[in-house]
C-alpha cells in the first residue's frame, strides 16, 4: 500500500468537547489528520464518531477546543467555510438530493467552482453554456471513475442503496476536496459492494492524493485501508496509531468486548 | 409517426443538455408554438369559430397565459426551492400597484423638507418590469425569515405578507391615487407607439411575455442555480455542507419567483382586468396559484401551464356539461362543486403522484416510447 | 391621555376574543402534537361543525322539539358529523400520506379545507345563520370606579369558561388516559409507536375527532357571536399566528398566544389604528407572529429541536 508522501498535518483537532444538554458526545478529544493519508476513526456505537465529523465540517459547534485546518486555528468551523476550504463529506444515512438525477446530484457538487451569475445562467448562452459544458466534462470523468454511466439520468430515489452511496461519493469528489470525510461508506453493503467501495477509496487516495478520514465498523476493511486509526469510546479517544498498534491495544480490545471500566 | 428516439445519437454534451433531447418532442413543441403565435391570430383575423366572439381569447386564453406565468413564479419557490408560499396573491398585487403608480407618475411630497420626489409616468413596458422588480425586492424582504424558519412556519410568514398587503392597498389611498371607490384603471397600453387594445393584441403581448419568461426560467432551473434550489429543497443540510449558501439560494428563489409573480400581477391588472380592486389579489388567488402548481406538477415548468389550464377550464366545464345534459346547476353549487373537486384532486395527487399531471404526461411518454411492448 | 377605564375595557374585550382564537388553536395543537400535521383545515372544521349544528337546530325546532332537546340532539348530530369527517380524513388523506414530509401533509390539509368548505356549504347552505346558545348581553363592572363602568360581554365570559374546561379536559386526557399516553408516543415517533403495538390509525382518528369536537365548541361560541357563516374560516385562520406565537406543540402556548393576539390586536386597533387608517386587526396577528419568528422561532412555549444528520 502507498504511504502518504508527507507528514505535514492537514487538520488538527485539539481538546474538543461537545455536549447536548447533559449528554457528553465528545470529551477532550485530540487527533490529527496528515496530508495524503487515509485516517480511520473507529469505536463502538455511540462513541462520538459522527459527532467528530460534524465538528470538523462545522455542522456541530464544540463547547471547548480548537480546530486547525490548513494552518488556521479556530474554535469552530462553519459549514460554508469548511466546504470552501475543501472539506467534502458523505453521510451515514445517504443524504442525496432525492428529487434530482444522479448527474444533477454530482453537478451540484460543482457549485463552488461555478462562477456565472443569475443573468448569464438565465440566458444559458456563450460563457454560461461553456461553463456548464466544462463542468459536465469533469463530472462525466467522475461518473466514469465510479462506473455509474448507466444511471446518470435516473432520479437517485429510484437507485438501490449501494449505488446511492456511490453517487454520494461522486458528489463529494466533484468538489475536488482536499479532505474527504466518509461516514460509514460501507454500511449495509454486501461483500462485493464493499470491495468496489474499498477500491474507489484507495483509488481516490492514490490518483487524486485526497486525504481521507473515514468511519467504518468493518474491522477488516479498516485495517486494510487505513494508514492510521483513532479509536473513540464514550466520547473519549482511547487509542491512536497504526492498525497493528491499535489491534494490540488492551483498551481497544476491552472497549469492543464490553469490559466495564 | 412513431414516438421513438432510436437512431438519434447525441455527440456533444450541449445536445444532451437540450430542453427536449428527443426530436419528436421538439416537433410537437414547434407545432404548439406555431398554433399559439400564428394559428390563433390568423383564426381570429378570419373570424373562424370559436374565435368569432373573442370569448375564447378574452375569457380563457388571456387569463390562462397570465396565470400560467404566475404559476411558473410560484413553482420556482414552492416546486423547485421547497419554500411554501401562501402570499403569492400579495406579490401579484405589489407588481400591479407598483406598475400602476409608475405608469401614472409617482409623487411623494416630503413636506417637512419642503421637497417632493416626482417621477413622470413611465412607459407601460418599463412600468410592468419595474413592478416586477418591486415585487422582487419585497419578496427578498419576506424571504429573509426563511433563513431561520422552515416549512410550516414560513407558511405563516407568507400569510403575513398576504394580509398586510391586502390591507395596505385597501387603506393607503396613495397607492390608488386617492380614487374614492378604491378601484383603479390601468393606463393606456402603449408599447413603443403600438397601442395594445383588441383582445388579439393583448393575447399576443401576454404570449410573448410568457414564452420569454418560460424559456429564461427553464434555463435557470436546469443550470447551477436551479440545482442549488432543488438541493435546498431536497436536503438543506447536505446542500450547505457541499458549499451551497442557503442565504443565496433561498433569496434568489424568492427574488426570481416574486419578480415573475409581480410581472404576472401587473399583466393581470393592466391587460386582463383593465380596472381592478385589491380583492383581485386576495388569499383566494394565492391558494388558486398554489393549486395550479400542485395539480400541474411541483418542479415542472410545463406543469405550471397544465395546472393553469386545468383550473381555468374545470369551472367552465362544470357550467357547460350539466347545462348540456339538461340539469343546469346554480352558480353557488358550481362554486361548491369546484371546491370539492379541487380539494379532492389535491389530496389525490399528493398521495398518488406528487409531481402532478406533468409527471403523468412523462410517464405516458415513457410508455409510448416502448409501445407496443409493456417494457 | 387615554382613560384607564377605556384601556381596561379594550384589554378585557381583547383577552376574551383571544380566548376564541385559543379555542381554534387548541385543535391545531392537538393534531400537530399527535401527527406532525399542520392542519390548515381547522377553520373549515369550525365552519362545518357550526353549520351542522345551526341547521339541525333550526330543523328540529321547526319540527316542534323543545329547545333543550333540540340543542342536545343538534350537538349530538354535529358531533357525529365531526366523527365521520375525522374518519374520512384519516382513512383517505392522512393515513395514505404517512411518512410524507411535513410540507406535503400541510398542502393536503389545504385540499381538505376546500373539500370541507365546499361540502359543508353544499349540504347545509351558504348563508349566514344566527345561533343563540349563550347570552349576548353585557355586564357593566366597577361602575363606582370608572365613569360608565367597564363593559364586559357575557358571551366572552362564557367563552373563557368553556375554554378553561376544555383545556383542563385535554390536560387530563393527555396525562391520565391510556389513549393520551399512546398519543404522545405517536407524536414522538410513530414508527416506534407502531412497533410496540399502538394502533396508529385509531390514534389519529381520535386526534382528528378531538380536534373536530374542539372545533364544534369553538363554533358554538363564535356562531353565537357572529352567526355561522363562511367568514368564520378567515377568523379561524388567525389561529395560525397564535400557534406560532405560543409554540406549535404547547397547549398552554395556544392559550397564552390566543390571549396575546386577542388583546394585542384590539389595543393596537383602538390606540394605533385610528392614526394609520384602521383595520389593523386584519393583519396585526400575522405581523406579530412574523416578529416572533424572527426573534424566537420555536415560539414562547415551544421546544427547541436539535437537528441530526
Amino acid at each position: 500500500m502507498r504511504m502518504p508522501d508527507t507528514s505535514e498535518t492537514l487538520l488538527q483537532v485539539e481538546g474538543v468537547s461537545l455536549a447536548f444538554g447533559g449528554v457528553k458526545a465528545l470529551r477532550d478529544v485530540s487527533f490529527d489528520i496528515r496530508k495524503g493519508e487515509i485516517r480511520a476513526i473507529i469505536g463502538p456505537n455511540g462513541a462520538g464518531k459522527t459527532s467528530m465529523l460534524n465538528v470538523i465540517n462545522g455542522f456541530y459547534h464544540p463547547n471547548h477546543g480548537a480546530i486547525t485546518f490548513k494552518g488556521r486555528t479556530r474554535a469552530e468551523m462553519q459549514p460554508f467555510e469548511a466546504s470552501r476550504g475543501g472539506i467534502a463529506r458523505t453521510f451515514q444515512n445517504v443524504a442525496l438530493f432525492k428529487g434530482m438525477s444522479a448527474l444533477d446530484n454530482i453537478m451540484a457538487g460543482r457549485t463552488l467552482k461555478m462562477r456565472r451569475g443569475l443573468l448569464w445562467q438565465m440566458l444559458r448562452y456563450g460563457p454560461a453554456l461553456a461553463e456548464e459544458i466544462e463542468h459536465r466534462h469533469r463530472v462525466e470523468e467522475i461518473i466514469d471513475f465510479l462506473e455509474i454511466e448507466a444511471i446518470r439520468k435516473v432520479p437517485v430515489a429510484r437507485l438501490p442503496y449501494g449505488l446511492q452511496k456511490r453517487v454520494e461519493l461522486g458528489r463529494a469528489l466533484a468538489m475536488e476536496p482536499d479532505l474527504l470525510l466518509l461516514d460509514e461508506p460501507m454500511a449495509g453493503m454486501n461483500l462485493e459492494e464493499k470491495e468496489d467501495m474499498s477500491r474507489f477509496i484507495i483509488d481516490v487516495n492514490n490518483h487524486y492524493g485526497t486525504t481521507i478520514a473515514l468511519i467504518e465498523h468493518d474491522m477488516a476493511v479498516v485495517m486494510d485501508l487505513s494508514h492510521r486509526v483513532a479509536v473513540l469510546d464514550h466520547g473519549v479517544k482511547i487509542a491512536d496509531g497504526t492498525p497493528n498498534e491499535v489491534k494490540k491495544n488492551q483498551g481497544v480490545i476491552d472497549a469492543y468486548l464490553g469490559i466495564a471500566h | 409517426m412513431l414516438y421513438r428516439e432510436a437512431g438519434q445519437f447525441k455527440t456533444t454534451y450541449a445536445e444532451d443538455m437540450a430542453i427536449f433531447p428527443i426530436r419528436q418532442d421538439r416537433i410537437a413543441l414547434g407545432i404548439l408554438l406555431g398554433i399559439a403565435f400564428i394559428g390563433v391570430p390568423l383564426l381570429a383575423d378570419f373570424d373562424i369559430w370559436p374565435f368569432g366572439s373573442d370569448y375564447l381569447l378574452r375569457a380563457i386564453l388571456l387569463p390562462f397565459l397570465i396565470l400560467a406565468l404566475a404559476a411558473i413564479g410560484v413553482n420556482i419557490l414552492v416546486g423547485y426551492c421547497g419554500q411554501i408560499s401562501l402570499g403569492s396573491g400579495a406579490f401579484m398585487a405589489i407588481g400591479a400597484y407598483s406598475a400602476y403608480k409608475l405608469g401614472t407618475g409617482v409623487h411623494i411630497p416630503l413636506t417637512w423638507l419642503d421637497f417632493a420626489i416626482s417621477i413622470p409616468p413611465l412607459p407601460v413596458l418599463l412600468a410592468i418590469l419595474l413592478g416586477g422588480l418591486t415585487a422582487a425586492v419585497v419578496g427578498i424582504l419576506f424571504g429573509i425569515p426563511s433563513l431561520r424558519i422552515k416549512g410550516l412556519y414560513l407558511a405563516v410568514a407568507t400569510l403575513a405578507a398576504q394580509f398586510f398587503f391586502d390591507w395596505v392597498f385597501l387603506r393607503v389611498s396613495w397607492f390608488t391615487n386617492y380614487a374614492p371607490s378604491g378601484s383603479v384603471n390601468a393606463p393606456t397600453l402603449d408599447f413603443f407607439g403600438l397601442n395594445v387594445g383588441t383582445p388579439i393584441e393583448r393575447y399576443m403581448l401576454c404570449l410573448i411575455f410568457v414564452t420569454a419568461f418560460a424559456v429564461l426560467v427553464k434555463n435557470l432551473v436546469r443550470g447551477n442555480l436551479g440545482r442549488q434550489w432543488m438541493a435546498i429543497r431536497d436536503m438543506d443540510i447536505a446542500a450547505e455542507l457541499i458549499g451551497i449558501r442557503p442565504l443565496y439560494a433561498k433569496l434568489t428563489a424568492f427574488a426570481v419567483s416574486s419578480f415573475i409573480i409581480g410581472v404576472a400581477g401587473a399583466l393581470w391588472a393592466f391587460v386582463y382586468l383593465g380596472s381592478w380592486e385589491p380583492l383581485a389579489f386576495s388569499i383566494d388567488r394565492s391558494l388558486q396559484l398554489l393549486f395550479m402548481v400542485i395539480i400541474g406538477g411541483l418542479g415542472s415548468i410545463m406543469g405550471s401551464f397544465v395546472g393553469a389550464a386545468f383550473i381555468l377550464i374545470l369551472p367552465i366545464l362544470l357550467n357547460l356539461i350539466p347545462t348540456q345534459l339538461g340539469v343546469p346547476l346554480s352558480t353557488e353549487t358550481i362554486t361548491h362543486l369546484e371546491f370539492i373537486i379541487f380539494g379532492s384532486l389535491i389530496c389525490f395527487l399528493l398521495i398518488k403522484e406528487p409531481h402532478g399531471f406533468a409527471r403523468l404526461i412523462s410517464i405516458g411518454k415513457e410508455k409510448l416510447r416502448l409501445w407496443p411492448f409493456p417494457y | 391621555m387615554i382613560a384607564l377605564g377605556q384601556f381596561l375595557e379594550v384589554l378585557i374585550g381583547g383577552l376574551m376574543s383571544g380566548v376564541l382564537y385559543s379555542l381554534v388553536a387548541l385543535g391545531f395543537v392537538l393534531i400537530f402534537k399527535a401527527s406532525g400535521v399542520f392542519n390548515f383545515a381547522q377553520g373549515a372544521m369550525v365552519l362545518l361543525a357550526g353549520l351542522a349544528l345551526v341547521r339541525s337546530l333550526d330543523l328540529l325546532v321547526a319540527w316542534g322539539f323543545p329547545v333543550w332537546a333540540a340543542i342536545i340532539l343538534g350537538i349530538g348530530f354535529a358531533a357525529v358529523i365531526m366523527a365521520i369527517t375525522a374518519w374520512l380524513i384519516e382513512r383517505f388523506v392522512i393515513g395514505p400520506l404517512v411518512n410524507q414530509d411535513a410540507l406535503t401533509l400541510f398542502m393536503s390539509t389545504i385540499g381538505v379545507t376546500f373539500i370541507l368548505e365546499g361540502a359543508a356549504q353544499m349540504i347545509f347552505g351558504s348563508d349566514a345563520y344566527p345561533l343563540r346558545l349563550f347570552p349576548t348581553d353585557a355586564w357593566f363592572l366597577f361602575e363606582n370606579l370608572f365613569p360608565g363602568g367597564i363593559l364586559v360581554n357575557k358571551l366572552d365570559v362564557w367563552g373563557g369558561f368553556i375554554a378553561g374546561i376544555l383545556v383542563a379536559g385535554l390536560a387530563i386526557f393527555f396525562e391520565r388516559t391510556k389513549t393520551g399516553r399512546a398519543l404522545r408516543a405517536v407524536a414522538d415517533d410513530h414508527l416506534a409507536a407502531q412497533s410496540v403495538g399502538i394502533p396508529i390509525s385509531w390514534i389519529w382518528f381520535v386526534v382528528w375527532l378531538a380536534a373536530g369536537l374542539v372545533a364544534l365548541v369553538a363554533a358554538t361560541v363564535w356562531g353565537t357571536k357572529l352567526g355561522v357563516q363562511f367568514s368564520i374560516t378567515f377568523l379561524a385562520l388567525k389561529a395560525l399566528p397564535v400557534l406560532i406565537i405560543g409554540g406549535l406543540t404547547s397547549i398552554p402556548g395556544a392559550i397564552v398566544g390566543g390571549l396575546i393576539v386577542g388583546a394585542g390586536e384590539k389595543i393596537a386597533e383602538v390606540f394605533l389604528g385610528s392614526h394609520i387608517g384602521g383595520g389593523i386587526e386584519y393583519w396585526f396577528a400575522y405581523v406579530l407572529a412574523l416578529a416572533v419568528l424572527l426573534v424566537r422561532p420555536q415560539g414562547l412555549f415551544g421546544e427547541r429541536i436539535i437537528e441530526r444528520i
